[in-house]
């Protein structure tokens, strides 16, 4: 090989594909930008016309993302302190006072619950069936495995009502327990997909010389399977949160307080007078964030994840 | 470290427990293995869906639970194969359907294309392009109300900038007419990504050397694109047609945040309306067999795609 390749594009084509590739990637990542300069605006700027490129950034989004407030009345205004901290500052600055925390916090905890308990449970039971399916003869196996894959294939909204009348007999309606349990559920398909696709990969040679050597198949599974399939458990792992993270159907209609997730609370955000768009992006933005750094760290498997291992780089 | 967690856990096992496991067929050890996964996908998905079935039957309504249960056959599936309003959902679906993949294709693909140029720093862009579709569609979906907003909103500012409209003059979530495309839209610009990444490995996956085949034959570039490239891909286009084309016929999340189904019904797609029969109206055994026939309709369509797909594949 002389190292020149007929394929190789021009220099000038790559200008061209370049620019136009750039050119896509500002323009789609706007409205995402646009979400975290909105977190960062007074109420006014956010609805200034024409829309404020440049504006004074302050963090007024975020504490009444983070707290419920009341208007000062006349009769209350003898009484009161001076702010004691910034954002009480802010608050006061409005003519509020906080009257106590948001439920923010909270729905973003049942986010973090829910989203890491559906995940454990989904690559536990995920990888212990790939294994079973990549290693050992199970009967209709074929079947099984497009079973669990066609469970994918109902509509959320299918599936909600007699899980509706079922969680609300076992007393599972609004619980972090039938929520974990439910995208559990979901998750499955794709752990199990995924993980087959990663056991696959392991040479059965490791397998064989451990048995050979003495150990049982359990221990061969834990010690050289498991070891092995760290990387594909671990990018699994990752796509089953952010599907639990991001997923909405489900969460709507089956919790509405005590184990509601942040998909369905952050548009509830109201502030006074219409909908508080600050606070909206704030809480949009420190929601988003965690998955976008995620998916930049996660590059190399996206396209298995996404595929159900279906395409492999 | 975790190996050595392993070892004492192993350790631990008293030697009773030890024996049996040890002495366990591996047909036994596959059950156990595969069992608890598909318990719970029998409780969580079967047998919901089995209920669902029956309860399709019947005129149940989960508000009134004290009022009679009657079995009506199949009245239900009577009455909503007649009703011209789901034929009217069915045909906003079937307009998102088809121009979410149009647009998503045609992107997406010109976008692989483009990237596969190898120009530098390709890397970094194609996962700067690929964040929109990780992120929550509802909670993206909500904000983009914000970007559509006659007036203050980016969306409309733009297109005004560059048409010379009055950015107050038109309401894409408003209107009759834009609303259907509303959501076209932010679809597109969600999931087009989904495509591209599925496109760039078809065409990484085709060997240089066709093409220098192609070279030595004097194929020009245009005919190696229609008779090399193209075939090659098409598997991988199909595929990520097939992934979105399921995903929209269920959409729910993205469009309820951004139009909740309006104005009037013009974006109702069928999940939507679901939603409102089952949880609005509380028509639960109506619901249910709205459910079945979407389920139904989805699992049909999906099967002979997938038949089309493994044809193409073996060419």
């Amino acid at each position: 090989m002389s190292g020149f390749s007929v394929n190789e594009p021009s220099r000038r084509m790559k200008w061209f594909a370049g620019i136009l590739v750039v050119f896509y990637a500002l323009v789609t990542l706007m409205p995402l930008l646009w979400i975290i300069a909105t977190g960062f605006k007074s109420p006014a700027d956010s609805i200034a016309y024409p829309p404020k490129v440049i504006f004074r950034p302050t963090l007024e989004g975020y504490v009444n993302l983070f707290t419920t407030q009341t208007r000062i009345t006349p009769d209350m205004e003898e009484g009161l302190e001076p702010p004691k901290n910034w954002v009480e500052q802010i608050v006061r600055d409005k003519g509020m006072v906080i009257a106590g925390p948001s439920r923010y916090v909270q729905r973003f905890m049942n986010s973090v619950i829910i989203g890491f308990g559906s995940t454990f449970l989904s690559v536990f039971l995920g990888t212990l069936a790939a294994y079973a399916f990549s290693r050992f003869r199970v009967p209709i196996k074929d079947d099984l495995l497009f079973f669990i894959l066609s469970t994918r294939m109902m509509p959320p909204i299918a599936v909600a009502i007699p899980i509706f009348l079922m969680f609300r007999q076992l007393g599972l309606s609004d619980t972090h327990m039938g929520m974990i349990l439910l995208y559990t559920a979901v998750n499955l398909s794709l752990s199990v997909w995924l993980l087959k696709g990663f056991i696959d990969e392991i040479p059965l040679e490791y397998e064989e010389a451990a048995l050979i050597d003495g150990y049982t198949r359990f221990q061969a599974f834990y010690k050289v399977v498991l070891p092995q399939a760290m990387t594909g458990i671990a990018s699994t792992a990752i796509f089953c949160l952010i599907f639990a993270w991001n997923e909405y159907a489900f969460a709507v209609l089956l919790t509405s307080g005590e184990a509601q997730t942040a998909p369905p609370f952050i548009p509830t955000i109201i502030g006074v007078g219409g909908q508080d768009w600050p606070a909206v992006a704030a809480g949009a933005s420190i929601f988003l964030l965690p998955v976008m750094v995620i998916t930049i760290l996660l590059r190399k498997h996206l396209l298995r994840g996404i595929t159900f291992g279906a395409v492999r780089k | 470290m975790a190996e050595n967690a392993m070892d004492r856990i192993a350790r631990a096992t008293p030697p009773g427990v030890a024996r049996k496991i040890r002495g366990l067929s591996d047909r036994a050890i596959a059950w156990i293995f595969v069992g608890p996964s598909i318990f719970l996908l029998l409780a969580i998905n079967i047998f919901p869906l089995i209920w669902t079935i029956r309860l399709s039957f019947t005129n149940f309504r989960v508000n009134r639970i004290n009022a009679p249960v009657k079995w009506i056959g199949l009245r239900n599936y009577e009455r909503i194969l007649t009703d011209p309003d789901i034929w009217q959902t069915m045909q906003a679906t079937a307009h998102f359907l088809f121009w979410t993949i149009f647009f998503q294709v045609l992107i997406g693909f010109t976008l692989a294309w483009l990237i596969n140029k190898k120009f530098r720093g390709n890397d970094l862009w194609t996962t700067l392009i690929v964040l929109p579709m990780m992120l929550s569609p509802a909670v993206v979906g909500n904000f983009w109300t914000f970007l559509y907003q006659p007036q203050i909103g980016l969306f409309n500012y733009v297109v005004a900038f560059f048409t010379g409209a009055d950015p107050s003059s038109f309401s894409m979530i408003g209107s009759i007419d834009l609303a259907p495309w509303a959501i076209v839209i932010v679809d597109t610009w969600m999931w087009t990504p989904f495509v591209m990444l599925i496109c760039l490995a078809g065409l990484r996956s085709i060997p240089d050397s066709i093409y220098e085949a192609a070279e030595i034959d004097r194929a020009s570039k245009w005919r190696q694109f229609w008779t090399i490239t193209i075939p090659l891909v098409l598997p991988f286009l199909m595929m990520a047609v097939l992934f979105r084309g399921i995903e929209n016929f269920k959409m729910f999340d993205l469009v309820v945040q951004l139009t909740g189904g309006g104005p009037g019904s013009v974006t109702t797609l069928t999940s939507i309306d679901l939603k409102r029969e089952a949880f609005e109206k509380w028509r639960t055994g109506y619901a249910s067999a709205y459910a079945v026939i979407l389920f139904v309709t989805i699992f049909g369509l999906a099967s002979i795609y997938v038949k089309a797909l493994n044809k193409v594949k073996e060419r």
